[in-house]
């Protein structure tokens, strides 16, 4: 049986991680990005925790999705907010769990179109197999292994929980 | 078939857009909000999404236009779409070619929406009523029908500055009786639920049916300006109302002209409106139009999220029917 840990506890590893990678690497005053709505939520938590100077920015991929052909467009989208300039900047692009990795490339070619940024650091809470592109977290709270038709879901935004679930 | 029928899918989602008509109160809350994701666009370094790549879109204008041909266009770029237009006064169709055979040629091109601007009434309703199933149809303005995607910008604009609708008082002021806009203004407004609707404008240039739409008649400017939160000013169609409906241009402003001495009987935040091309002068006073209540130049850059958001709900429309058709 999977268990999670405490929120609070994951974010928590999470900036740690972050902040550590951050020093490595000489990538000074970040900006940190949200993909809503779950890493919007985990984002939020992380902002102050790794001390980033500028405003938390948001990002809906719904319009860089790339099965807008199969399904439609998905209703009330709440647009995009990137509250400064990306150029030459080092950022963070935070979401829940990353699972096949197509939001993590929307979200990529998204920012692109705002600017060029110096640098894409990705921070996940969970991190879990089924990978279909080939993109992989820099800092990961947690790695799960599950079994077919199990996924992982962000559940908030007051309290924040990852819940398990199975399809069928 | 009826109008709904034609507009809506069996899912209700949008198949066309030709006439607010008959559209419910969620769908034009849906086309809002959508434009509402949009409007941030054309800030951005990139002023585009790729949402609509792969698709072709067709401006089929049958009647000028600058304003609605260029904003239709931009919000099909905006969206990654390739966009044709095709001014028909221009092409096979003064050749003799009739407009089912343009239609068609157009379809075996494989589009995947048709723009359509015509000073027939009803042109756009019969050619969503003839293409190919594939093919979605916007009512870019038929005759003196309606113009669905101008009121619903006209509906943003207004949303924007006065956060809804129900509480507004809202006035249209001139040439009702010619004016497509006027009449899918009035059907959106009361979809959305205004308080009031007025109609202003002498005996001549209002419709016989406004009761029946809703709107309540006013001939006299500073009464029916009287504590409105909204003020539409429409151009007046000279070349429509020349001759017996008007003894002069002067005189139409001398008594419905808008001038900011008029405007006092209003609220103190109404704003104030025009679907453009504005007749400075005639209609409205350039005090007025470019005055600091005019959110007309808004208007139009808020024409180009509304018409990405009725595009790209179109598409997504056939995209999920498609689904649907394949499960």
């Amino acid at each position: 049986m999977i268990s999670f840990a405490p929120i609070d506890e994951q974010i928590g590893r999470l900036a740690r991680g972050l902040k550590s990678l951050l020093a490595d690497t000489g990538r000074d005053d970040p900006l940190m990005v949200g993909i809503r709505t779950g890493g919007v939520w985990v984002a939020e938590r992380l902002h102050p925790a790794v001390k980033i100077r500028e405003p938390l920015g948001t990002l809906n991929i719904n319009f860089y999705r790339d099965d807008f052909t199969r399904i439609g467009l998905h209703p009330r989208v709440t647009p995009s907010n990137l509250p400064f300039a990306v150029d030459d900047r080092h950022i963070i692009l935070v979401d829940d769990v990353l699972h096949t990795g197509r939001t993590i490339r929307a979200a990529m070619n998204e920012i692109f179109d705002y600017g060029r940024p110096a640098s894409v650091t990705l921070a996940v809470l969970v991190q879990r197999h089924g990978r279909e592109l080939p993109i992989q977290a820099d800092v990961a709270a947690q790695e799960v292994t599950l079994a077919a038709g199990q996924h992982v879901k962000l559940v908030g935004p007051d309290p924040l929980e990852l819940v398990l679930q199975e399809s069928s | 078939m009826s109008i709904d029928n034609l507009q809506l899918d069996d899912q209700s989602r949008l198949r066309h857009f030709l006439t607010i008509e008959g559209l419910p109160r969620s769908l034009l809350l849906q086309i809002l909000d959508t434009a509402e994701s949009f409007a941030g666009v054309g800030e951005r370094a990139v002023k585009k999404v790729p949402l609509l790549r792969g698709k072709t879109i067709v401006n089929l204008f049958f009647e000028p236009s600058t304003r609605t041909r260029t904003t239709f266009e931009l919000a099909a770029k905006r969206l990654s779409a390739d966009v044709l237009t095709v001014d028909v006064s221009t092409s096979a169709t003064t050749k003799g070619e009739s407009l089912l055979d343009t239609l068609r040629n157009l379809e075996a091109m494989y589009c995947d929406m048709f723009v359509v601007r015509h000073a027939l009434s009803g042109a756009a309703h019969f050619i969503a009523r003839n293409v190919a199933p594939h093919i979605s149809v916007v009512n870019g303005g038929d005759g003196q029908h309606a113009h669905p995607t101008q009121a619903m910008l006209d509906m943003f604009t207004i949303r924007r500055h006065k956060g809804g609708f129900e509480n507004l008082k809202v006035a249209i002021v001139g040439d009702l009786a010619h004016s497509r806009v006027a009449r899918s203004q009035i059907h959106a407004l009361r979809t959305l639920g205004v308080a009031e609707i007025r109609a202003v404008g002498p005996q001549t240039l209002l419709p016989p049916c406004l009761e029946s739409l809703g709107a309540i008649p006013h001939n006299q400017l500073s009464d029916g300006l009287r504590d409105v939160d909204v003020i539409i000013m429409l151009r007046l169609q000279r070349e429509r109302a020349q001759g017996a409906l008007l003894p002069s241009t002067h005189e139409y402003f001398q008594f419905y002209g808008l001038t900011e001495e008029k405007l006092v009987t209003a609220k103190p935040d109404a704003i104030v409106m025009h679907p453009g091309p504005i007749n400075r002068g005639v209609e409205t006073d350039s005090e007025v139009a470019d005055g600091a209540r005019s959110v007309i130049l808004q208007q139009v850059g808020f024409g180009i999220a509304v018409r990405m958001a009725v595009m790209s709900l179109l598409l997504g429309s056939q995209a999920a029917a498609e689904r649907e058709g394949n499960q």
